[in-house]
């Protein structure tokens, strides 16, 4: 479903991802860790084609995001990090207007956004203007808009981050009910969510692959569990370098 | 080279353009400034052009505002088109759509467009009270209304393309009214006179030719000229293409 190669990304100087690859198939559920400025959120606005690779390439349901962009745009579902939104719009306007900037005839267009404001239990403030909603709602209403056109693949930056427990686990049973069929990336630096949502965790640093394990084996790696784990590879990175 | 991608220009030309009239007409934005270019345009025609006074059956007077005042009201109502996605984030998120960008850029650019047709829509009692002072040159005033269209949608074609390049809508506007002060007083007397004086007769009618001014005094007198309608619209093409560059640099990283 979806398979990175090789991608390449610096900002002058500094090199963001460094020839990352891995490859997620369906029904996997990521979790893709890493610290602040690990090179998470620009691996994801790579794969979503928000930013080029300076190198490599990332394949999404057999679409090249390099030389087939909007195929591979179309094959992907995104919730940027602070899910951005147009906060003049209703969630139902903001909905209608991501159906139609996937292509969807109007009669698909109204199934889908009745079936996204269900998924993301967002009904009693659908008609609500965005400015007015809760950052938890926001999130939903941008986790909505990433499903609308039901993709293969979905990207998922920081989805619970802002969300009280209850629409957390509102969050994770989604996620759950979609994982069969769908190749879902969470990139994330709240570790408890990795063992409640994801069945493979990927933890980069400075933009290299140092772990890719199921939660089970990084949390056993140290005796404290997943945090430790997760800080012992980022100490260890750092002795290094 | 796989040419144009017309589904995907036309997929994000309409959604762009139904997104931005939405942001118009949902907030006071439209309204405001609907409201505020009439009252402006009412009070110079009314009084420093003294449309009453002439007694001519003629629009001259009140077209002859229309320049001056897309210069600075065309680049208000552009100045967020592109601003405010870089500024909000969600610049961000329509990248990541599957749609070319020149769609987006058009359906943003199309929707301003919207906002100053009805504007100028609006302006029609100016054309009935025409009507009343005496036989009017009906043909010669549509023509001068959709070359007056035209020109409107160049202005705003300047005001979209500078807003790309900052996430101040401020800026944006600021730097929108300075490019189109210059192309527009590069067809002013003054500025040609003044050119022609120390650069040559021909270098001052050479920069004349750049003004919008210039091609919009043709349309005053009544007459289309093709040249003038290629010289608007190609300048929208470009404004557009530049747009289009701007945007799609964001891709390879710049904030």
């Amino acid at each position: 479903m979806l398979d990175l190669q090789n991608l390449r990304k610096a900002f002058g100087p500094h090199l963001a991802v460094a020839d990352l690859s891995f490859n997620l198939g369906k029904g996997e559920v990521l979790g893709f860790l890493g610290q602040n400025g690990a090179g998470k959120s620009t691996t994801m606005r790579m794969v979503a084609g928000v930013l080029e690779p300076d190198a490599g390439d990332a394949i999404i349901a057999g679409q090249s995001v390099v030389t087939d962009r909007r195929a591979a745009q179309a094959q992907i579902g995104y919730l940027p990090e602070g899910a951005p939104l147009y906060r003049d719009m209703t969630p139902i306007t903001f909905l209608r207007f991501m159906a139609d900037a996937h292509g969807l005839t109007r009669g698909d267009r109204k199934n889908a956004v009745e079936r996204v404001v269900a998924d993301a239990r967002i009904a009693n403030v659908a008609g609500k203007p965005i400015s007015a909603l809760s950052k938890g709602y926001r999130r939903r209403v941008g986790l909505a808009a990433a499903l609308i056109h039901d993709p293969p693949v979905l990207l998922l930056d920081e989805p619970t981050d802002g969300l009280d427990p209850i629409q957390k686990r509102a969050v994770r049973a989604l996620v759950a009910r979609m994982a069969p069929e769908k190749a879902i990336v969470i990139s994330t630096h709240t570790l408890e969510e990795v063992p409640a949502m994801c069945s493979r965790v990927i933890v980069i640093d400075q933009g290299h692959v140092v772990a890719d394990q199921t939660p089970d084996e990084l949390s056993a790696r140290q005796p404290g569990g997943l945090e430790e784990a997760f800080i012992a590879l980022a100490d260890s990175r750092e002795v290094s370098a | 080279m796989s040419g144009i991608d017309w589904t995907g220009t036309l997929t994000g030309l309409r959604a762009a353009w139904r997104r931005e009239i939405s942001a118009y007409f949902a907030t006071p934005l439209a309204y405001v400034f609907v409201a505020i270019f009439l009252l402006v345009l009412g009070v110079f025609t009314w009084d420093l052009s003294r449309f009453f006074d002439t007694g001519a059956a003629d629009l001259g007077p009140f077209f002859y505002w229309h320049p001056w005042l897309f210069m600075l009201f065309m680049p208000a109502l552009a100045m967020r088109l592109w601003s405010e996605e870089v500024n909000q984030g969600t610049a961000e998120l329509i990248l990541s759509l599957p749609v070319s960008l020149p769609g987006l850029v058009i359906g943003k650019l199309l929707a301003a467009w919207t906002v100053a047709a009805f504007a100028l829509l609006l302006t029609f009692p100016w054309w009935i009270a025409v009507n009343i002072l005496g036989p009017a040159d009906n043909a010669a005033i549509a023509l001068t209304y959709l070359m007056s269209l035209i020109m409107a949608g160049a202005y705003l074609a300047i005001g979209a393309a500078v807003s790309a390049l900052t996430r101040s809508a401020v800026l944006a506007f600021v730097s929108g009214v300075l490019v189109a002060f210059l192309l527009t007083a590069a067809g002013w007397p003054i500025v040609t006179g003044a050119v022609a004086e120390v650069l040559g007769a021909n270098a001052g009618d050479a920069i004349a030719q750049f003004s919008f001014l210039t091609h919009f005094e043709t349309a005053q007198r009544g007459v289309l000229e093709l040249r003038g309608v290629l010289f608007f619209l190609g300048f929208i093409g470009l404004c557009v293409a530049l747009n289009t560059l701007f945007v799609s640099h964001r891709r390879g990283g710049a904030q």
